[in-house]
């Protein structure tokens, strides 16, 4: 199993009511981890019951959904950005 | 090159005195500030903004990195707050210090681009109806595009 520390940022955050957690998962992909997490409770599948609108950075860097993930890595979830 | 990912005000005038002082290699010099802004008929007491700190200045850096090869720039600044502001504060800025103003325009016009949906930042505003996150716009998708090719 590997450790991944996810981070969730804005609504993301709001819906799933934590801004990270450390999560032990078999998942090879971002989207498989987004399945796992789905599966877990109904404030996960609220926050990923869009996934058009969900933006994915691994290890601080912007990926997509079909990322690898390894061990230690870091994944974040959060709305598309409005900086400026 | 410069950034500042900080929850501290700071002011335009004063950073960009100091941004350019001594460089009589440059001919130009373009800045832009973005401002919290309220509506009369639907008036925004205050902007929260959220970042994500591992990330940010890395993002940034790495959109200052290429204005700069682009448009061979002699010097780049960018300045973003964070946490709470309010109607009339500055938000953010960016200036770029360059031969001639072409490039020194085009930079800071792809520096906002960028900053605006490829920065860590999330911005809530409170109103006396409540709360709301502010929505990306397609447009700034498409004001991306057009530095592609």
């Amino acid at each position: 199993m590997k450790q991944v520390e996810v981070k969730y940022f804005a609504w993301v955050r709001e819906r799933i009511g934590l801004s990270g957690e450390l999560v032990s998962t078999d998942a090879d992909t971002v989207r498989e981890l987004v399945v796992e997490l789905r599966a877990r409770e109904q404030r996960y599948e609220l926050a990923f019951s869009d996934l058009a609108s969900l933006r994915v950075a691994v290890n601080h860097t912007l990926r997509d959904l079909d990322t690898a993930i390894e061990d230690g890595a870091e994944v974040a979830f959060f709305p598309p950005m409005t900086g400026g | 090159m410069r950034v500042e990912v900080q929850a501290e005000p700071f002011v335009p005038g004063e950073q960009l005195s100091k941004f350019h002082a001594d460089r009589i290699d440059a001919g130009a010099l373009v800045s832009f500030s973005g401002i919290v802004r309220s509506d009369k008929l639907d008036p925004v007491n205050m902007l929260e903004i959220e970042h994500y700190p591992g990330m940010t200045e890395r993002a940034i850096r790495a959109i200052v990195d290429e204005a700069v090869e682009r448009w061979q720039l002699i010097d780049c600044l960018v300045i973003h707050r964070h946490g709470q502001l309010f109607p009339g504060d500055h938000i953010m800025m960016v200036a770029t210090l360059a031969r001639h103003r072409g490039a020194a325009f085009a930079a800071a016009e792809f520096l906002m681009d960028f900053l605006k949906s490829r920065a860590p930042f999330w911005k809530k505003e409170f109103t006396a109806q409540g709360q709301r996150w502010v929505d990306s716009r397609q447009e700034d998708e498409a004001a991306i595009d057009r530095w592609s090719g």
